[in-house]
């Protein structure tokens, strides 16, 4: 019992402030797609990354010092699609699952006011090295899903990274059912809603970005509340015949003006190739291609058009008829041709195992060794996991790497962070130490030892 | 338990049953025996080659590791398994395997394929006769669709040569289960793991109450689900009784019934309960209701509790088949814990590692690792990778009642092999290549020897490495 308590109190550690330090000794993976560097260190100040590589450094002066000698060193993993910090439970638990709005709302709805960071998912992903996410709900009754969020896992209360970062919309199977029984529906039905937000759009204040493929950090689009907008002042006009709601066409503006993102869910090669279509007709959109099963039957399309892709890692079932190609390949194939790829998990237990991310990362690597697939290298395979998912939606200056500059998001890992025994030991987020306690890890403190002492029942362990 | 497979005829009169007239017993024809084997299995193994691997790691999946070992395979069987010593038999086709790794072939001993196949649409959803909780009269093998997509991941991914196809959890008693070998064939006999004995799936827990109890049925509640199932027990006995008294006594045959047929198998010990259940305190419920009608329990699947009472699963002899780090998905999985499935070893119980999902049966191996990593940081003493593997064959074997058949190589036994190119317990591993009964059903280097299924025919991607 005493021994317990003494691990617990190891263990437990509080959230403080960033403090300035440095990580020596261990093997540094920047994640920006470069390999890994023995005996690299990592230099972190005020929650930044001040530098890291494997070049001799001057540490800040009071900088703590950690060993990390035959341990690795990587950027936190960012979980490239998620709905992680909306559900605590997802079946039968009334209270417990946000994952999905059935009201009347669809484009207009904002995941933030779901999000709950105390949720025990969070800190089960945080505790495996997971240290933000794209949160994105789930589609209701509509093809729109609504706004999604960037998170951190932080054990604090303030999880949002960058809120309505991203429109979800769904463009497949599921949207084709959201839509109307069709794809043709789905596509009216997007089209409609992009008519409707193009009539508010001459009540907003006009676009001053430039557009470039990657936005420098100062330039990155600042997408404004557009439930507080101008648009839904008195004077803001429609036509008679509406499908959306004034609320939902509002949300679709940012959209059209290209200052939010869109993630549009699409497996089939035919529907991968409808959404590239879609940049003629709307050439502000930022699209961003979610899925892609069979993207790498049409890979070239899509790398001429710039489109960045969040890929499930590992499907290789026909599981739906919208993924009849899938492989373990596709994301290799897709990534040999010029694809920007990032992983995510998408409708994968996406509420709960964004650690897997790492595992699949891994299994990618070892196509490489086998005849006729196509797999990536391991620092691509890690750059996929942490700093493309950032870049798709433009906030690789931010986070996903340890590029001097970034938000010190990182992990100190026992070993090869891509293969599943490797565990987290340390995890920082903007340079804070995080807890890695568990409900999980409190219940196999309680019960590694049975039956233990009957003095007492087990619930007095603890 | 294997002796499953002698009876022949749909329907045969018995001669020994003759002996009841000669006695003077009551008049009549003799007793009408039921077929226990009506689908029989129609597997025969395909042709192999006797095969030497040398040089590789051998995991012999009864927890010895052998650094420059040697397997020999010929006619179908592990000849033998050692060191550099061993000759080979004249003839064999000799394979280096120096940097390879040498296992037992994988056994899932919870998976729904072919029930649950790929494409995942309505039309070949067959994996839950979710119309009454009590239906032990279906069997999962008659809803197999042999050419479900998922057969070939789990071989030429997963290294999985051996699966235990299940029903569903949404009846107190689900059906019979079916035990396949991972060949292809025409049909699910063509699958049937020859002399393996049935399993009886039954749930306990959330799945059978919410999906009758949302229908105003019974059960609605945990209690309704202990309580409808005792009640079938007592059937089953009774069942049971009228027919051993007729087939020894001779007289009028009682009522056959297909659910009561299983039941009474149950009872008879000819067929293996595998029961799905989460929490400790329903296992141990399910444990004492195994005491009081008479019936072992071989396996809890996805227990996720079982952590809690790893003691009285080991001092009972039922083993516990896990995923390594599900949690949380339901209110019953809540409690899961990384370290379960050590921690069940732990006790000195029989673990398991599980999949019941066609994704997850392609990565078992690295599901084993990822429990190994955890129990060894949990300071679970004499844990190794050898150690490990029995989770991933020996385990679920002995769970089905096949383990002097396969799951460890062992001489004599079914040569049920797989050549990983790497230590499988890495993620960067794969298999190279597949035996099943020595002959060889997938070879990463070879694209004819890699299964394509029919459906898969002519679609984008056909034959693909997947």
């Amino acid at each position: 019992m005493r021994r317990l308590i003494a691990v617990m109190l190891l263990t437990t550690v509080t959230p403080a402030a960033a403090q300035t330090f440095a990580v020596v000794g261990g093997t540094v993976a920047l994640g920006d797609g470069s390999q890994p560097i023995a005996g690299g260190t990592v230099v972190v100040r005020d929650g930044r990354i001040v530098a890291a590589g494997g070049m001799p450094m001057k540490l800040p002066a009071g900088a703590q010092v950690i060993d990390a000698r035959g341990k690795w060193v990587t950027p936190g993993i960012v979980a490239g699609f998620s709905r992680l910090g909306l559900s605590e439970v997802d079946l039968s638990a009334q209270g417990a699952d946000d994952t999905t709005a059935d009201g009347p709302f669809n484009a207009a709805l904002d995941v933030v006011p779901a999000i709950n960071p105390l949720n025990s998912t969070v800190a089960v992903n945080r505790a495996d090295g997971v240290t933000r996410a794209l949160v994105a709900p789930n589609a209701g009754k509509n093809i729109f899903a609504g706004q999604g969020a960037v998170i951190d896992t932080g054990a604090d209360m303030d999880p949002i990274t960058a809120p309505r970062k991203f429109q979800f919309v769904e463009l497949g199977e599921t949207g084709s059912r959201k839509g109307g029984g069709s794809r043709a529906s789905a596509h009216v039905l997007f089209r409609n809603a992009l008519r409707e937000a193009a009539e508010l759009r001459r009540f907003t204040a006009p676009v001053s970005a430039t557009r470039r493929e990657v936005p420098s950090e100062l330039e990155r689009p600042i997408v404004r509340d557009p439930n507080e907008s101008r648009i839904l002042g008195p004077n803001a006009g429609r036509s008679e015949d509406v499908l959306l709601t004034r609320f939902d066409a509002a949300a679709l503006v940012p959209v059209l003006q290209g200052r939010q993102y869109l993630l549009v869910h699409a497996e089939r090669a035919s529907d991968i190739l409808q959404v590239i279509a879609l940049r003629r007709e709307f050439p502000s959109l930022r699209l961003v291609l979610v899925g892609a099963s069979e993207g790498w039957t049409v890979a070239e399309r899509i790398a001429r058009s710039g489109i960045p892709v969040i890929a499930s890692a590992v499907n290789d079932l026909p599981a739906a008829f919208e993924q009849l190609a899938a492989t373990q390949s596709n994301v290799g194939r897709m990534r040999a041709v010029g694809v920007k790829v990032a992983i995510g998990m998408i409708d994968d237990n996406d509420t709960r195992f964004l650690f897997n991310q790492r595992q699949y990362a891994g299994n990618l690597v070892a196509l490489e060794k086998l005849p006729g697939a196509t797999g990536v290298s391991w620092g691509e395979a890690l750059a996929m996991i942490t700093s493309r998912p950032a870049e798709a939606i433009g906030m690789g200056g931010e986070i996903g790497s340890l590029a001097a500059g970034r938000r010190a998001d990182l992990v100190i890992w026992s070993g090869d962070p891509l293969e599943g025994s490797s565990a987290a030991e340390q995890v920082f987020i903007d340079g804070v130490r995080q807890p890695l306690e568990t409900h999980q890890t409190r219940l196999r403190d309680r019960y590694r030892y049975l039956p233990g002492q009957r003095d007492l029942p087990e619930a007095y362990r603890h | 338990m294997s002796s499953r497979g002698v009876f022949a005829a749909l329907v045969t009169i018995s001669a020994l049953t003759g002996c009841a007239a000669l006695e003077g017993g009551p008049k009549g024809p003799p007793p009408v025996r039921i077929n226990e084997d009506p689908y029989p299995s129609t597997y025969a193994r395909y042709p192999g080659v006797p095969t030497v691997i040398r040089h590789a790691t051998v995991f012999d999946g009864e927890g010895r590791q052998i650094n420059d070992g040697t397997v020999v395979i010929a006619d179908g069987l592990i000849r033998a398994v050692g060191g550099p010593e061993l000759t080979s038999p004249a003839g064999a086709l000799e394979i280096n395997g120096a940097g390879k790794w040498v296992t037992p072939g994988i056994i899932d001993v919870h998976s729904h394929l072919g029930d649950y196949p790929s494409p995942g649409v309505d039309a070949n959803s067959d994996g839950n006769e979710a119309t009454s909780p009590v239906r032990p009269e279906v069997w999962a093998e008659h809803s197999v669709w042999p050419h479900d997509p998922g057969f070939s991941r789990a071989l030429a991914n997963g290294g999985v040569t051996t699966m235990q196809i299940l029903p569903g959890s949404a009846n107190l008693f689900g059906g019979r289960s079916v035990v396949l070998k991972n060949v292809p064939a025409r049909t699910a006999q063509g699958m049937k793991f020859p002399g393996a004995p049935y399993g009886l799936k039954m749930a306990c827990g959330e799945n059978p109450k919410r999906v009758y109890g949302s229908k105003g049925n019974m059960p609605q509640t945990r209690m309704g689900n202990i309580a409808l199932t005792r009640q079938t027990w007592i059937k089953a006995q009774d069942y049971r009784r009228k027919w051993e008294k007729y087939e020894k006594d001779g007289g009028d045959m009682p009522d056959r019934d297909l659910a009561m047929d299983t039941l009474r198998g149950v009872l008879a010990g000819k067929i293996l309960v595998h029961n799905h259940c989460y929490r400790a305190d329903e296992m141990a419920n399910m444990i004492d209701m195994s005491k009081e009608f008479g019936y072992r329990i071989a396996a809890f699947h996805h227990a996720v509790e079982a952590y809690k009472i790893a003691d009285l699963l080991a001092a009972n002899g039922i083993c516990g088949a896990m995923w390594a780090d599900w949690y949380g998905f339901k209110m019953e999985a809540y409690d899961a814990i990384k370290e379960n499935i050590p921690f069940v070893h732990n006790a000195g119980g029989c673990a398991i590692v599980h999949s019941d999902d066609p994704n997850g049966i392609q990565r078992l191996n690295q599901e084993a690792a990822k429990a190994l990593g955890d129990g060894i940081r949990a300071g679970v003493p004499n844990l190794s990778e050898a150690v490990a593997w029995e989770w991933l064959s020996r385990n679920p074997a002995k769970a089905l009642g096949i383990l002097d058949k396969t799951g460890t190589l062992a001489p004599g036994k079914m040569a049920d092999v797989v050549l990983w190119n790497g230590d499988p317990f890495s993620g960067y591993t794969r298999p190279e290549r597949v035996w099943i009964d020595g002959a060889l059903m997938y070879d990463a280097n070879d694209p004819n020897r890699r299964p394509v299924s029919d459906f898969e025919l002519g679609q984008p991607g056909e034959g693909d490495v997947k």
